[in-house]
């Protein structure tokens, strides 16, 4: 099952080390890893997504919970809560096929950022199943590089 | 005042109520080891930093204050780290220092440089790299609160060079404070709710067993213990790591449970309907086939180690909470049950006992010299005082099943790690942290040359320890493995090339005494133990001797081997 797990932790040396390799000696792959500060300068907030055997990532919570640096830990899965990703896009946008790129940008309300003789790059915001459409429908057209940022998520109210 | 950093270190670890530290300076160490010179700490100098690490670890577990050690950047560093690992597996708490290359010069592939807090980052508690000599008292401070309270374990402080030589304003007053770490507050105290549930379940059962283990020692709880056992008449069996937390020659005492556990603790698992697991952890070792351990029983587990808790066998009761505390709520309300619910426990005492009847601990007695023979010995000899630290594998396992542990903090034994060459620098680190005992370090010849080279310090300081070593040589428990599943192929475990110990202990200035016979072993340990310093006893004992009862990896708890036909 696919959880989304957000750590605050002390904003100090090392501590994202600690938490990865909580991750690595038991097997996890970390999908998706987001790190920045909050409105706290000390305090940094870590948006993880893992995929993987309930039982161990019971044992991973619990350990996340132990490390010393770590303030708290929260999964959001059952509970309401947005999911953010951005992703640039550089994707193949000739003459004869700019206005058909165009066109999709805009009805995933997305944006064009830059744009050169052959290609454009597109940004959008928004969570992982917009994402993949958005991928599926530029595919077509020859994507170059995807950059994205990694999901952050926040509970609702 | 303005103090460098290395003096602040020093006034911190006198304000820490630091009296021994444990070490080998190095390059990078010499401004510490300059204020060191002439303080009023005593300061021990090993051989290897391994035995070091080890020393502060045997301190610690004899004493319960923190032990302490030092070692130089690079392989000074590495070479503590499997003392680092030992003590965090076994809950210890110990601060270690290292020096570190100069802060401009870190990660540049200095001359002696390692990585330190990144090696030993899975193996402590917690680590710091002090790159402001601002911070040296704090971090001090917080290394000592993280090391003792909780689940205690090693917390390393990483102290680069030019950090030692900047100077800064010292307080000492401030020094005082409380620490305050938000985001580690240990719970002590365990959940009303839930300790009520426990006392239910403890009502509606039968065959319950209490499964004791190291955290009962560390938190002092054998008194709680004892009482529990006492006022429910539930049978207590012990980890190897709770040794001594429980009267061994007690009706209720089962003896140790797991893979050379007693043939009746396993039973008494296997057949439980209810198991109070206190301050232990189900590790492998103690659970056997994990999908077949006590098919029948309800589990209650008190740990304060939220992690401990599930991690193997889904519990039904969890207690999160330290060991001391949680038993004395709990005994309040046990001691209300009364001596009805005494009573019908009885059915199941009288089907322990016969199972001890039927099932002894014990070894062949003929005229030969046998290893368990020689530790029952030890056992009469010291009265069951002495504080025994032990090698890792067979020589551990006699030392357990044939001492007798009536009280906490006797016995000394690497039990998470299982590291060879951790019982004879434990020992010297336990003698010096209770000198008025006798202490004796059993051992096996294959592991004692693992920390030899630390008969230096022992002789050196007058550390008046005892090393037993039951010599059969060979790497004795892989060969029993090799014996029992190899079919006697015993690949690289025969040590016939041993040195002579007896030769090995006077070249190091130490008494020597060699036994083949059995009639010889008690004298033997007379003359050792009434000579000062410390002395090497070389146990020629039966080779091919084993260890049972034994639960072969993979079986089932109570599939046990009882013995060769």
């Amino acid at each position: 099952m696919r959880h989304t797990i957000s750590v605050l932790v002390e904003n100090k040396p090392g501590v994202l080390a600690r938490i990865s390799s909580l991750f690595s000696a038991r097997g996890f792959n970390i999908d998706s890893l987001a790190v920045g500060e909050t409105e706290q300068h000390d305090v940094s907030r870590m948006t993880i997504i893992v995929k993987g055997d309930e039982k161990i990532l019971e044992q991973v919570m619990k350990q996340l919970n132990k490390l010393i640096d770590i303030i708290k830990v929260i999964d959001f899965v059952g509970q309401p809560h947005l999911e953010r990703d951005l992703v640039l896009i550089k994707v193949n946008a000739g003459k004869g096929k700019r206005s058909e790129v165009l066109e999709i940008v805009d009805i995933f309300r997305a944006k064009i950022v830059d744009v050169a003789s052959n290609s454009v790059i597109v940004e959008m915001t928004g969570d992982e199943e917009k994402i993949l459409a958005l991928v599926n429908m530029l595919k077509p057209y020859g994507i170059k590089e995807i950059v994205r940022t990694g999901i952050v998520a926040m509970g609702r109210g | 005042m303005k103090l460098t950093g290395a003096q602040i270190f020093v006034e911190s670890l006198i304000k820490e109520k630091v009296e021994i530290m444990f070490g080998i300076p190095g390059g990078v160490l010499l401004p510490t080891f300059d204020v060191l010179y002439g303080a009023p700490i005593k300061f021990i100098l090993t051989r290897h930093e391994q035995g070091a690490a080890h020393m502060a670890d045997g301190y610690a577990r004899a004493t319960g204050k923190v032990g302490v050690c030092i070692a130089t950047s690079g392989p000074g560093a590495t070479n503590l780290t499997t003392g680092l690992a030992t003590a965090n597996m076994d809950s210890v708490p110990v601060v270690a220092f290292t020096g570190q290359v100069a802060t401009h010069l870190v990660g540049n592939d200095a001359f002696q440089e390692a990585d330190t807090t990144g090696v030993t980052r899975s193996i402590t508690k917690y680590n710091y790299l002090v790159k402001d000599v601002r911070e040296i008292a704090s971090t001090i401070k917080e290394a000592f609160h993280i090391a003792r309270t909780g689940r205690p374990g090693p917390v390393l402080i990483d102290f680069p060079v030019d950090v030692q030589r900047a100077s800064c304003e010292f307080v000492y007053h401030k020094y005082h404070k409380e620490v305050e770490i938000r985001s580690y507050k240990p719970k002590y105290k365990g959940h009303p709710q839930q300790i009520k549930k426990a006392i239910d379940l403890i009502k509606q059962s039968e065959r319950a067993v209490i499964y004791a283990g190291g955290g009962v020692i560390i938190s002092g709880a054998a008194g709680e213990l004892r009482e529990m056992a006492k006022t429910t008449q539930i049978p207590v069996t012990l980890t190897l790591m709770g040794m001594g937390a429980f009267p061994q020659d007690s009706e209720l005492f089962l003896g140790m449970l797991g893979m050379h556990g007693t043939y009746f603790a396993n039973h008494a698992i296997q057949n439980s309907d209810l198991i109070i697991a206190i301050g232990a952890r189900f590790d492998d070792r103690i659970t056997a086939r994990l999908d077949a351990f006590a098919p029948k029983a309800k589990i209650i587990h008190i740990d304060i180690d939220p992690t401990s808790i599930s991690k193997n066998v889904k519990v039904d009761v969890p207690i999160v909470g330290d060991a001391k505390n949680v038993m004395r709520e709990m005994n309040k309300l046990l001691n209300k049950l009364g001596s009805k619910n005494m009573e019908k426990r009885k059915k199941w005492q009288k089907q322990i006992s016969q199972w001890k009847k039927e099932n002894p601990l014990t070894y062949k007695k003929d005229g030969k010299l046998r290893p368990q023979y020689v530790v029952e010995k030890i056992y009469e000899v010291t009265k069951g005082k002495a504080i025994i630290a032990t090698e890792v594998g067979q020589n551990q396992m006699w030392a357990q099943q044939f001492y007798k542990y009536n009280y906490p903090r006797h016995f000394i034994t690497s039990g998470g790690l299982g590291t060879m060459g951790y019982g004879f620098p434990a020992a010297i680190g336990a003698k010096l942290g209770k000198p008025e005992k006798v202490v004796f370090d059993i051992a096996g010849d294959g592991s004692f040359q693992m920390n030899i080279q630390e008969m230096a310090t022992a002789v050196n300081n007058k550390v008046g320890v005892k090393i037993a070593i039951l010599n059969n040589g060979y790497l004795g428990m892989v060969r029993q493995w090799q014996q029992l599943f190899y079919k006697k192929r015993y690949s690289a475990t025969d040590l016939t090339a041993n040195p002579d110990f007896v030769k090995i202990a006077e070249a190091y200035g130490a008494l020597g005494i060699r036994v083949s016979e059995k009639g010889e072993v008690e004298g033997a340990l007379r003359k050792a133990i009434s000579v000062d310093g410390p002395v090497i006893l070389d146990f020629l004992v039966e080779r091919e001797e084993n260890v049972f009862p034994m639960v072969p990896a993979g079986a089932r708890l109570d599939e046990v081997i009882r013995g060769l036909a």
